[in-house]
């Protein structure tokens, strides 16, 4: 305790410094600001990669003010008002129009959703490339993962809410996903949506979960992905440890403030993210119909089911994984291997810290073979993710096939390559 | 790395190929763009009205709003202002949805939505619009008497047909123009595309406003962008 | 701000000149949330200006229009209720109507446009209760013996006269309110606006 209170603030006279003593003896603030921005030592070779972490961060508060905002004014409500619409469709665009700035607020919303995975598989496939997942970052890894269930989930259920004919036959789709389970599964369809189909009553919960009960659960899960972060230290594109080579004052010789170098940076690649999140909102606010599908202007009709049914892009390469099963193995039928194929495809990413046996963590000094599992696990994902959103024919379905078993295969078999893997020595100090 | 780019970027250069393959066969003609048209998209509201809104609602559209193309408030209350007592309230009819589905098998949607609802990779909107209501031919098989090329077996009839007359499906499964109505096909397509106009301007009101501030929005940004890269460079002058 | 050696002014005119700039754009941005909370275009439509038809309202009768969810009450006032108006003057807590609670072209005598009719937002100035009429004069109204018509609120007790002036040691502050309202013609009043057109 001594020693904690000899780092407490002093004044130095003034009037906010004396109110800053006050707050400092009673409240963490000068440690809180020490241990997290100011005397967070960071290696100072971060690159472009490493902006998608908090502009991760920046997302998340945009995407729970403006969801605040649009909460004042939404409905969730699948009666038909006087006009036959249902009353959260109307809703929506009651905001879009009537609500003063409305639509800029909407706008924001429903592209901070899709340019929030943008970001965080970015930020996963930075985690990748330099091994971030490695010890000792396990549990930051594994904090992450389950950052993206939450997220995955989150976006799930907010798409219900503007209650569309995509809104609702996607939840319907998803919903009935579960039915596969055995034994259990119709029933816990029927648990989940509350009624025999997606209605009012799924609408409500999907809602409250939307709105109150994930975004707890993300903001709890962030803030033990940042503690564990600062506690074990950053990694950085050279995939070794600052931490080993200290000055005489206990400050690793490669490590620099985060406050005020990499605030400063990370200022410069908000700036950029906000000029491309205008972009999106005020020139092309649909996203070429991957962001707002057209489809969904059309109020949701449960007796008629759109022609075509695509998932949100974001879901759309484990979508892919879903429809690529069409073989019955064992005992089990097709659909049920889908959906495991499907939930395996995100859980198998808790698994890669220790899948990887490489020596070195980045991949500026791994082998060739790790070099070349990645590319293929990238095209195989980005393929998929392009099959996810279109119709399914057989020669599409066998490409999704071989996709699927090239995904799963950089995991299985990562043990494998990375161990027989010819790498190079890693450097003592960080490079450039 | 540079090759992992390579194969990225080749990756992503697949989607519009792909999505391409994927689109629809039906051709659709190009509807011009009106948007910042006054004078065509007061012509498309008056057809709106005259025609569209007695089974069509347009439900989230007020009265009033009219005022951004470039009518006054008088002019909506003496012209257009039939379906409504106040000239803020909604394009709302007076209808009953369960009579309407009684008399044409569908209830007649809202229209307010309509042109961004009807956006595909075959076109805008707007262009579907265009095509869909210049597609209309005869056929004594439909209830109706009318059927539609790009809206097969539709349950709206040609409300329009006095204007455009009579168009039959040739042989070559082109639509020949039988009987003449009381406007030139030329003239015709320009009401069309008026009337096309106004539904696009309806589906987002804003949109005009929208691309005007973005403008400002991102000159705004990239002056931040200018100040915070200096900033940053000042700063990282002292790490080495 | 000035500059001593131990800063470096260059860095810190930058500082100060991005932290303005982020600044304008952190209030750029919080105007459209700001803006969130005014009534919206619903809102403004169901607050729109309403018109009342007052040619079938007798002398001594009273009609109540709704503006904006509140009672709007139209009275048409005969020759003994008017007169009754100037007698009442010295029990009145703001008598010559000086308090701002009423449009310039209402701050007269009768505190209408035309004397015979009077027009009134129906809401008591003290907490927001609806006054009940009370036009039966003397001890037979239940107010007070020598009472010449008026307004009862049923909540706090206050009482109005026929202008919507209110007693002296009222819990009500202030007189009734009169809306902004205009003849558009003989048999019709617009409430809620001033000009005729719109």
């Amino acid at each position: 305790m001594g020693a904690a209170n000899a780092d407490k603030y002093k004044s130095d006279g003034t009037a906010a410094g004396g109110l800053l003593e006050w707050v400092d003896a009673r409240f963490p603030l000068l440690s809180l600001w020490n241990d997290h921005l100011a005397k967070y030592y960071a290696p100072k070779n971060f690159n472009f990669w490493y902006y998608f972490g908090s502009l991760a961060m920046l997302v998340l508060g945009l995407q729970i003010i403006t969801g605040i905002f649009l909460t004042m004014h939404y409905k969730p409500d699948a009666s038909l008002n006087a006009s036959g619409i249902p009353a959260a469709f109307a809703s929506v665009e009651y905001i879009m129009r009537d609500v003063p700035w409305g639509w800029l607020i909407r706008y924001m919303h429903s592209t901070g959703a899709s340019l929030f995975f943008i970001i965080i598989y970015l930020h996963m496939f930075r985690g990748m490339l330099y091994g971030s997942y490695r010890k000792p970052r396990e549990l930051i890894w594994i904090f992450g993962v389950l950052i993206f269930l939450m997220l995955m989930a989150e976006a799930f259920l907010g798409y219900l809410l503007p209650w569309g004919q995509l809104s609702y036959w996607g939840a319907q789709v998803i919903v009935n996903m579960f039915t596969a389970i055995p034994v259990i599964g119709p029933d816990f369809a029927l648990l989940l949506r509350g009624d025999y189909v997606v209605s009012d009553a799924t609408l409500n919960r999907f809602f409250a979960l939307h709105v109150v009960a994930i975004p707890l659960a993300l903001i709890g899960l962030v803030a033990a992905h940042i503690m564990a972060l600062h506690e074990v230290g950053s990694n950085n594109p050279d995939g070794i440890e600052i931490k080993k080579k200290k000055g005489p004052d206990g400050i690793p010789l490669d490590g620099i403030p985060f406050h005020p170098y990499y605030s400063v940076k990370d200022l410069v690649g908000v700036v950029v993210f906000l000029m491309v999140f205008a972009i999106v909102i005020f020139f092309m606010p649909e996203g070429g119909g991957y962001f707002l599908e057209y489809n969904n202007f059309f109020p949701a009709d449960p007796l008629v089911t759109p022609s075509h049914i695509a998932p949100l892009w974001y879901f759309s390469p484990y979508y892919s994984i879903l429809r690529a099963n069409t073989v019955n193995f064992f005992w089990i039928d097709a659909k049920l291997w889908g959906v495991i194929f499907m939930g395996l495809g995100v859980m198998i990413f808790f698994f890669l810290p220790w899948l990887d046996r490489s020596p070195v963590k980045s991949i500026r000094y791994r082998g060739p073979l790790f070099k070349g599992a990645l590319v293929i696990f990238v095209a195989s994902f980005l393929i998929l993710g392009v099959l996810g959103t279109l119709p399914a024919t057989p020669g599409l379905t066998m490409i999704a096939q071989i996709c699927s078993i090239l995904y799963f295969a950089f995991f299985l078999l990562m043990p494998i390559y990375t161990s027989l893997d010819k790498c190079q020595p890693e450097p003592e100090r960080v490079t450039g | 790395m540079k090759k992992l780019f390579l194969v990225l970027l080749t990756a992503t250069l697949l989607v519009p190929w792909l999505a391409q393959a994927a689109a629809t066969d039906v051709r659709l003609d190009k509807a011009p763009d009106l948007s910042r048209n006054m004078a065509a998209l007061q012509n498309g509201a008056k057809v709106f009205v005259n025609y569209c809104l007695n089974c069509h609602s347009a439900s989230y559209y007020r009265y009033n709003r009219l005022t951004d193309i470039g009518l006054t408030e008088g002019q909506i209350k003496d012209n257009l202002l039939f379906t409504a007592d106040k000239i803020g309230e909604p394009m709302t009819i007076a209808m009953r949805r369960a009579e309407a589905k009684e008399w044409f098998g569908v209830a007649p949607p809202d229209l307010t939505l309509i042109a961004r609802a009807r956006t595909s990779k075959a076109g805008s909107g707007a262009d579907w619009l265009y095509t869909y209501l210049r597609s209309y031919h005869r056929d004594d098989s439909r209830p109706t008497g009318w059927n539609n090329l790009v809206f097969p077996n539709v349950g709206m009839p040609h409300v329009l047909w006095e204007l455009q007359g009579e168009q039959v499906l040739g042989p070559d499964h082109k639509l020949v123009l039988a009987k003449p109505g009381t406007m030139q096909p030329a003239e015709f397509d320009t009401m069309v595309a008026d009337l096309v106009g106004f539904l696009n301007y309806i589906g987002e009101p804003m949109a005009n406003f929208r691309k005007e501030l973005g403008v400002i929005v991102l000159i705004f940004l990239f002056v931040l962008f200018i100040f915070s890269y200096a900033l940053k460079r000042e700063y990282w002058k002292d790490i080495h | 701000m000035s500059c001593d050696d131990k800063v470096d002014c260059g860095r810190r005119r930058l500082l100060v000149a991005t932290a303005t700039v982020g600044g304008v754009a952190g209030v750029a941005a919080a105007i459209p949330f700001v803006s969130t909370f005014a009534p919206s275009e619903r809102a403004k439509s169901a607050g729109a200006p309403v018109e009342a038809d007052i040619s079938k309202l007798a002398p001594g009768q009273m009609m109540t229009v709704e503006w904006r969810g509140k009672p709007v009450w139209i009275i048409h006032r005969t020759k003994e209720m008017l007169d009754s108006l100037t007698k009442l003057d010295d029990k009145m807590a703001d008598p010559m109507s000086s308090r701002p609670m009423q449009p310039g072209y209402a701050k007269n005598e009768f505190r209408s446009i035309k004397p015979e009719y009077m027009v009134a937002i129906g809401i008591c100035t003290h907490l927001g209760c609806s006054p009940t009429e009370k036009f039966k004069t003397g001890a037979e109204s239940g107010v007070t013996d020598d009472w010449q018509g008026g307004f009862f609120c049923p909540c706090h007790g206050s009482i109005f006269d026929l202008a919507g002036r209110v007693y002296k040691s009222m819990p009500a502050p202030d007189n009734l309110e009169i809306p902004p309202h205009v003849y558009l013609s003989d048999a019709k009043i617009l409430i809620g606006e001033d000009k005729k057109g719109a």
